[in-house]
């Protein structure tokens, strides 16, 4: 699966860690990195190689989210099921909304996107089985097949770790994908994509379906970890926040959005307390990265990197 | 009592006078979406920021100076207008040449730190705003506030000030030009990236002065920005950015539909917006005013 | 006004030397060399991609990223921006003609302002293009393609501009309004205006120019007074064919 030897190495290292980690951080806090991980993840399958800046991701995440709570909660569904139908669902919505906003073009699309998740948020605001401004909790945490019991915050962990690789793998698999070098292609010169006979909207179509089922596993999952599903899943704040980690990790890099998860998520663990000033920082930290780092983390570390090498020639 | 399709006559001219407040606003800040992404090819995501600004500079200069609302109406857009042209001179002019949506994440960005700081400062729930032109006309079959026909009659007389000046005027047609090719118009002389400069101020003031006239009509919140945008996006998705008057028509228009909604569908008066969005996207894929590039 | 002149020849209006021009990464020019007198008419000639239109973006300070030195009546513009040098006294008519579909005909002509005196008259273009005249409340871009040129050359005869930088006026035209378009162009000769033309169809340039500069790869290949102009016939036809 990883043909890149590099690849091999940095991801055979992240899941060492991420084997080890629960021994010394807190489980829930990871399962949270891991969550938040996956969704940026998906979410950067299509900004990063597709693209498309999305302003509406929360509603994909977010529904999921209501979704798998309200399976497993009310209807008693098994906790796989519950995950699987949040994703289900938010790949079908991601169909209705991809279909209407391809229409339109880049900055276009944005705006769409985010209107149709703010239009969600108020039918989730208003709709009878979302307990409104409480939330729909407590979601138990049933067996995993009936046999792995999830109740133990450390055995979840390795749960959501295992699906988080799934979908992880997912992603990498389609971005090293013929399908993938075509999303590529029509990212950097769509009229020639366009030329060279592909059906463009279609394959932009797949990417946005795939994302958003993705962030609805992402979504789900983080439902089941917290066992709440809440109005805060699908407001956009949340789809700026998932923005934010993408930037911060590096758009359009594979392991970006992991990194960007793991440190807006460690920072609102920091900053918990402050209230109000985590919107502040978070403003200040877009405004930053737009300005002087729009590669991200990812983006100055290659860039150091290059240095490096460039350093070590000389000597 | 006189029934219109069931409903109240009272109650539905009422709620019509109340969206054709709010139109009044979409209007207003879709106008200036709509001019300041001709000149800079950035969707101002920190236009509703700027909005609650205004909003919030009128109440402090009421609350902290003692100045009242005539005051404010014309130094609030002047002062938050000057904060957008420095946001423009310092930030935003660096990223005309990248791509487009790092505009909309800066202004973003902007509008989380303007939104975070008063809510920090003023919590959520808001202040309150005296009316400056209390009382009203008994119309017979409803009360009609005087200020409610200010409103109206203030954002017409912006809407289509504005729209004379870009349509008529010889500085209008340098910003069209300037809109279609601005290095052209810069070999002829004249100082684009100065023009560019006043557009965004000018946009931003009259986010500013929509804020400033919403006031005392609602609680001036640090919420009330990043609830009306969202709204004014579809706006702009509906109507498109491309022409003047489309943008007002657009704005008034849904404001008249919402307050319809109101009445007749309530359950759907937050998203009726956003499924005639929908709906549009369907039938008229590039929107009901012209073309987009 | 056009600063202290440093040529001890105060007849050279432009000066270009070792001019090279980037788009992003990659290099147009590669160290061009030219210039020109007050009144004459010198034309740039070459294939397409030889750098012609490059080089008068570069003059009009529209390229941002341009090295060398270029000479404005001896005062340095290399790092000017296009506003400024506009006001120096040079018009730029560019290859795509630049009329603007949201302005009107007549908007279109008034929009460049007026920079020094002695521009002509509205009325005075109108007399020189009729055509404009009569579709002056059109909008600007349903033109035919022949009425689009002369718009662009009209507007800028009336700024007060006295040098020129016009980019193929008879691209794509029809041989009559190319005739037109030359007549135009000798009345401006004789008025005494400099203009640097692009060109590719050499009849016209030969019709028209006192002299020639051909351009090869982002470098001047050759320089051709009108008067040898039929010992090099053969030379410049190998330099333009396709």
């Amino acid at each position: 699966m990883f043909k890149n030897p590099r690849s091999i190495l940095i991801g055979l290292v992240l899941i060492a860690i991420a084997l080890a980690a629960p021994a010394f951080v807190y489980p829930v806090l990871l399962m949270k990195v891991l969550c938040f991980a996956l969704f940026a993840s998906a979410f950067n399958l299509l900004l990063g190689f597709a693209g498309i800046l999305s302003f509406g991701h929360a509603m994909f995440f977010g529904s999921a989210a209501y979704v798998s709570a309200h399976t497993i909660k009310v209807l008693g569904w098994p906790t796989e099921l519950g995950i699987l139908a949040g994703g289900a669902i938010a790949a079908v919505l991601g169909l209705l909304v991809g279909l209407l906003c391809i229409r339109r073009k880049g900055i276009y699309m944005t705006m769409i996107t985010l209107a149709f998740a703010q239009m969600l948020f108020f039918v989730f605001l208003s709709a009878p089985f979302t307990g409104g401004e409480n939330g729909l909790q407590p979601v138990p945490r049933r067996a995993i097949l009936g046999m792995i019991d999830i109740s133990n915050d450390r055995v979840l962990y390795y749960v959501v770790l295992a699906i988080f690789l799934v979908g992880f793998g997912l992603i990498y698999r389609v971005i090293h994908s013929p399908f993938g070098q075509v999303l590529k292609a029509i990212r950097d010169n769509e009229p020639r994509a366009i030329s060279l006979g592909y059906d463009v909207d279609r394959f932009k179509l797949i990417a946005f379906v795939l994302s958003a089922g993705l962030s609805g596993v992402a979504g789900a999952t983080k439902a089941v970890i917290f066992q709440l599903a809440s109005l805060t899943d699908v407001h956009w704040g949340m789809s700026g926040e998932v923005i934010l980690m993408t930037l911060v990790g590096g758009i359009g890099s594979i392991f970006g959005p992991l990194l960007g998860a793991a440190f807006i998520v460690g920072m609102q663990n920091q900053l918990a307390g402050l209230g109000e000033w985590v919107l502040v920082v978070q403003g200040l930290i877009f405004m930053t990265l737009v300005m002087v780092l729009r590669t991200g983390i990812m983006g100055l570390l290659s860039d150091m990197s290059h240095r490096l090498s460039k350093f070590r020639e000389q000597k | 009592m006189d029934m219109i399709f069931g409903v109240p006559l009272p109650l539905l001219l009422g709620q019509l006078v109340l969206g054709l407040i709010n139109g009044a606003t979409y209007a207003i800040l879709s106008l200036g979406l709509a001019v300041i992404f001709g000149m800079l090819k950035v969707i101002n995501f920190a236009h509703g920021a700027q909005y609650m600004l205004g909003a919030f500079v009128a109440w402090m200069m009421a609350s902290w100076l003692g100045l009242g609302f005539w005051y404010a109406l014309i130094l609030a857009p002047l002062v938050v207008g000057a904060g957008g042209i420095v946001l423009e001179r310092v930030f935003l002019r660096h990223l005309y040449d990248k791509d487009h949506l790092f505009g909309l994440l800066f202004t973003f960005g902007f509008a989380l730190v303007a939104e975070g700081l008063f809510r920090y400062h003023f919590g959520s729930t808001g202040q309150i705003y005296s009316n400056p032109i209390p009382g009203g006309m008994q119309l017979g079959f409803m009360f009609l506030p005087y200020y409610r026909i200010f409103i109206v009659g203030i954002a017409l007389l912006i809407c289509f000030g504005t729209w004379f000046v870009i349509e008529r005027t010889k500085l209008g047609a340098y910003l069209r030009a300037a809109t279609e090719d601005p290095v052209l118009v810069r070999a002829f002389g004249i100082n684009v990236p100065l023009l560019i400069t006043l557009t965004y101020g000018f946009g931003v003031a009259l986010a500013a002065l929509a804020g400033v006239i919403a006031a005392p009509i609602q609680n001036v919140s640090p919420l009330m920005g990043s609830h009306i945008i969202i709204t004014v996006f579809a706006v702009v998705v509906i109507g498109g950015l491309n022409s003047i008057m489309g943008a007002i028509i657009t704005g008034f228009a849904l404001g008249l539909i919402e307050g319809l909604a109101k009445v007749f569908i309530p359950e759907m008066s937050n998203t009726v917006v956003f499924v005639i969005m929908a709906i549009v996207l369907l039938l008229r894929p590039a929107g009901l005013f012209g073309q987009e590039q | 006004m056009w600063g202290v002149p440093m040529q001890p020849d105060a007849d050279v209006i432009l000066d270009v030397r070792d001019l090279e021009a980037y788009y992003g990464e990659s290099k147009a020019l590669h160290g061009v060399t030219l210039e020109i007198r007050q009144g004459e008419l010198v034309t740039l000639l070459g294939r397409n991609g030889a750098g012609k239109s490059t080089t008068l973006k570069c003059i009009m300070g529209a390229i941002p990223r341009r090295y060398g030195s270029i000479l404005l009546r001896g005062a340095e513009v290399i790092s000017a921006p296009s506003n400024k040098i506009a006001r120096m006294g040079v018009a730029w008519c560019p290859e795509n003609r630049g009329i603007f579909s949201s302005l009107s005909v007549e908007e279109n002509l008034l929009l460049p302002p007026i920079i020094a005196p002695g521009g002509l008259s509205v009325e005075e273009i109108y007399t020189l293009f009729p055509n404009l005249a009569e579709r002056r409340r059109s909008q600007g871009t349903r033109l035919s393609g022949g009425e689009q040129q002369m718009l662009a050359i009209g507007r800028i005869l009336r700024t007060g501009a006295r040098f020129l930088l016009m980019d193929e006026p008879t691209e794509g035209l029809a041989p009559v309004i190319i005739q037109k378009i030359g007549d135009a162009i000798r009345l401006l000769k004789e008025r005494g205006y400099t203009i640097l033309l692009v060109e590719q169809n050499f009849h016209f340039a030969s019709s028209v120019a006192d002299r020639h500069y051909v351009m090869e790869d982002g470098l001047i290949a050759e320089h051709i007074l009108a008067a040898d102009i039929g010992g090099a016939t053969e030379r410049l036809h190998e330099y333009l064919a396709v």
